[in-house]
């Protein structure tokens, strides 16, 4: 009697179930810590004040002495001013499929399109701003990267905020109206306040996403050592800096893109450590 | 609350309500317009684009041509086409199983702590550049096949075509597959989570009480109920996988040639696109045929991803974007 | 005092996350082929109480169990008892009726398909033999294979009891298995629980005195985690022994 439930075959079944989900689960994790042991035992070596703090010197392209600043400030001017115009896009939409069409057709066909959008690979992004650069005369530069990372971003942050907003409780908006307001007002004047932190949330997920990505940025921004002066000058970006260097076989130069590689995963940890964050406040501000 | 509620008096006389009001809506309205026409504008652009090269080669010679010579004129997709489904369905064998029964775990079996902790754990994942995948793929993976799995390969008698190769380095199908199925794994542990989670514990306690164990009320209430799901999930990864370039450009190898087996190196269309668009400006035709490649790609992802969409909003009411 | 205990409860203590305990020193005695109802002002353990008798407190995180608790003089918290033995011989009657994303006739075969029973032949006479005993027969006959959700919620309760009973329990549970019906679906509950008090012990949770005093041979009057008074219904429902029990009969709660 002692234990003998064990053997029987639907028990043994569930142990041996239990026993590869936990070891698919192991893999799962062990690749992650892989991964950012990869970055960590490769970046931090060659992580210098020199290496932030200076451009690439010692010949064009392949020099073998200085940093990686070009990089970090190009990724940061295109990121930045790609989120900044994907707001300024991203959150009239969000406001408007709430506020004014939430259960309309046309909300769902909007909502499907940014679903799609946000499926579309970024290197078609990177060959239709090409294109369209092309037509309009432009070469790459800061603009053209700054258009396409807000292509880009656009359903990400309008689908992220959406979620957001419709988290919101619908009295809010209602006590609202009940006093006579319009519907833009309210939009305006209680959901954008009420919604701060979600749409710093969506803000923080598109930024993340826009300064990680390399194929879009290819053509459209180009590369160059230099940090970028004007909107028409060609701007480097951290994805193509470690994608470019890793790929020559001088391990000086090697040694900027696992530097790259290091403080780009930063950058991303810590905005994903951040919007966690905000989203924690506003998880306990829906609560209460 | 009170805070954000407008004065009435005040508003009024700040704003005439009524026409403000009308005027407002319609710039919004116009704003709504800006995702559909952008999908339109993306689409068009790469059908105008990509039509040149249709004047000269039927559709059916371009898919079904392996020649690839564009100073020739030659322009065969299908090393691409191919090379694209070899990677993107090994990177599913390698992640799909381990990636569902991860889900399953964190769902029906792991504690509270463990699953607080899996979840940023999962965002993180998802959020990492696709280039950094791409470096742990040359400095982890592409060295592991190369002495590891290479070595192996090499010893096993005729007869084994899919692991025999010429290709004496690590770069090829096999360690594409490897990055992108870690790249995509958080995608299909989240939606598959997310589905599990949905259905009501009402429904696994209903099966407990009569004495299932929890692995019957997985594999007879919980998979069976979600499983259109679980395949969305599964679809959803598809279409990420398919078209990511920077990570498997960096670890395929680029070789333009038809795939024979899974350590041959491969070059799948976005790495087409991402190598060779500098340059397309001298060759004629290749700029056309380049964007066709980018056209390929996106009907490949377009189909896969409104197929997931839909099936999960069905199954939740809508879709809804975690990562 | 109870003749033939069917559960016997030992010094059972339970705690939430946190240590905030649920069940303070429960000590009782349940009667065979009777209907035991605990009652009490809500929060007052009395579901988490119906739980340890099946073992599905242990479902919900960082819960903690001290105690015993004997089915037929076993302890079912030994760690040698198989949990699905025990719950198979304990069914539930929950709050809201959940269906399985299958068919009546599937909902209704699902226990014996677990337990190993195959055979067509076999399931056709045990769902019919359930589902007359639940008193849906007549009802559901014709759409034996139509989705379960299809259903009232009042029949669906139906189905759960067929469902319950067809894995052949000794104890039925019922956790105010009547408060999300209409009035007539309630009674019709009502009195299959009254005629299957014969075969079965059955221990009711309500909220309601009066389903109290309609249902109950023996009443455990429980509050804030404790049992107050456990007794036979017309006494302590006639000549209640505590203050509290006194109170909670006049609706001071």
């Amino acid at each position: 009697m002692v234990r003998s439930w064990h053997f029987k075959p639907r028990h043994v079944a569930e142990t041996v179930a239990k026993f590869f989900m936990l070891l698919s689960f192991l893999i799962v994790a062990a690749s992650l810590l892989s991964i950012l042991w990869t970055v960590l035992s490769r970046g931090l070596p060659a992580l210098s004040w020199e290496m932030i703090s200076q451009t690439p010197k010692g010949g064009y392209y392949l020099g073998k002495e200085g940093g990686i600043l070009n990089a970090i400030i190009g990724s940061l001017l295109l990121a930045g001013g790609g989120t900044l115009v994907a707001l300024v896009i991203s959150l009239p939409i969000a406001l408007f499929l709430e506020t004014y069409v939430m259960k309309t057709r046309w909300a769902r066909y909007v909502r499907l399109t940014l679903d799609i959008l946000w499926g579309i690979p970024s290197i078609v992004y990177g060959a239709f701003a090409f294109t369209l650069m092309l037509a309009m005369g432009l070469r790459a530069s800061m603009l053209g990267g700054i258009i396409v990372l807000a292509l880009l971003e656009i359903p990400i942050m309008t689908r992220a905020m959406d979620e957001v907003i419709r988290l919101m409780p619908e009295e809010l908006s209602q006590a609202s109206l009940a006093v006579g307001a319009s519907k833009l007002e309210t939009a305006i004047r209680v959901t954008v306040r009420q919604m701060l932190p979600g749409i710093v949330t969506a803000t923080l997920l598109a930024f993340g996403r826009g300064i990680g990505d390399a194929a879009s940025v290819l053509y459209t921004a180009g590369y160059t050592d230099r940090i970028p002066t004007s909107l028409s000058s060609p701007t480097a970006s951290l994805p193509l800096a470690i994608y470019f260097q890793l790929g020559t076989p001088y391990p000086e130069v090697q040694q900027r893109a696992y530097a790259s590689a290091l403080v780009l995963t930063l950058i991303v940890l810590i905005v994903s450590l951040g919007s966690r964050l905000v989203s924690a406040r506003l998880g306990r501000f829906i609560n209460r | 609350m009170t805070a954000g509620t407008p004065s009435l008096p005040l508003s009024q006389r700040l704003f005439p309500r009524r026409k403000h009001d009308s005027t407002g809506s319609k710039v919004l309205l116009v704003l709504t317009v800006i995702p559909v026409l952008l999908l339109l504008a993306i689409t068009m652009a790469l059908v105008i684009k990509a039509l040149p090269l249709l004047k000269d080669h039927s559709l059916v010679s371009l898919l079904s041509g392996t020649e690839w010579k564009p100073m020739k004129g030659l322009f065969g997709f299908l090393p691409f086409i191919m090379s694209t489904i070899w990677v993107t369905l090994l990177a599913l064998v390698i992640a799909v199983p381990p990636s569902i029964l991860t889900a399953i775990y964190l769902a029906e079996y792991a504690g509270k702590t463990l699953r607080s902790v899996m979840k940023p754990i999962l965002d993180l994942l998802a959020a990492i550049p696709s280039v950094i995948y791409g470096v742990w793929g040359m400095v982890v993976i592409v060295p592991w096949v190369q002495g590891r799995v290479l070595p192996l390969a090499n010893r096993l008698p005729d007869g084994f075509s899919l692991l025999k190769t010429s290709n004496p380095t690590g770069f090829g199908i096999l360690s594409g597959s490897i990055v992108l199925a870690v790249m995509v794994a958080p995608f299909i542990i989240a939606v598959t989570n997310e589905v599990l989670t949905a259905v009501p514990q009402g429904i696994r306690q209903a099966s407990l009480a009569v004495g299932a164990t929890r692995f019957q009320t997985i594999c007879r209430v919980l998979v069976p109920s979600t499983l259109p799901g679980i395949f969305a999930s599964v679809v959803l990864g598809f279409s990420r996988a398919l078209g990511e370039t920077m990570a498997v450009l960096m670890v395929v190898g680029n070789v333009v040639q038809m795939p024979g087996s899974i350590l041959d190196a491969a070059y799948p269309l976005p790495a087409l696109i991402a190598n060779n668009y500098g340059e397309m400006m001298s060759i004629p035709q290749y700029d056309s045929a380049l964007m066709g490649a980018a056209l390929l790609l996106l009907t490949m992802v377009l189909i896969l991803n409104i197929t997931s969409t839909l099936i999960l909003r069905r199954l939740m009411g809508r879709v809804r974007r975690a990562w | 005092m109870i003749t033939k205990p069917h559960i016997e409860i030992r010094n059972l203590n339970t705690f939430y996350e946190h240590q905030q305990p649920a069940l303070v020193n429960v000590n009782l005695t349940i009667p065979r082929n009777q209907v035991t109802v605990i009652m009490g002002p809500s929060g007052c353990g009395k579901t988490t109480l119906l739980k340890t008798f099946n073992r599905f407190l242990e479902l919900t995180d960082g819960t903690r169990i001290a105690g015993e608790v004997l089915i037929d003089g076993v302890n079912i918290y030994d760690p040698d008892q198989d949990v699905t033995e025990i719950r198979k011989k304990t069914g539930l009657l929950a709050q809201r009726p959940y269906m399985l994303p299958m068919s009546i006739y599937e909902n209704v075969a699902y226990g014996l398909r677990i337990h190993g029973i195959k055979r067509g032949r076999e399931l056709d006479l045990a769902v019919r033999h359930y589902l007359e005993i639940a008193g849906l027969w007549d009802e559901v006959k014709d759409r034996l294979h139509a989705p379960a959700t299809r259903l009232s919620i009042g029949q669906q309760q139906r189905v759960c009891l067929a469902r319950g009973l067809a894995v052949e329990p000794e104890i039925l549970l019922g956790d105010e298995p009547t408060s999300a019906l209409d009035p007539i679906s309630a009674a019709h509950i009502e009195a299959r629980l009254l005629e299957l008090k014969k075969d079965y012990t059955i221990v009711v949770v309500t909220h309601t005195l009066r389903q109290a005093k309609r249902l109950a041979d023996y009443v455990i009057f429980m509050y804030m985690g404790e049992v107050v008074e456990a007794g036979h219904a017309r006494q302590v429902f006639e000549d209640p022994q505590q203050e509290r029990t006194r109170g909670y009969l006049s609706g001071q709660f």
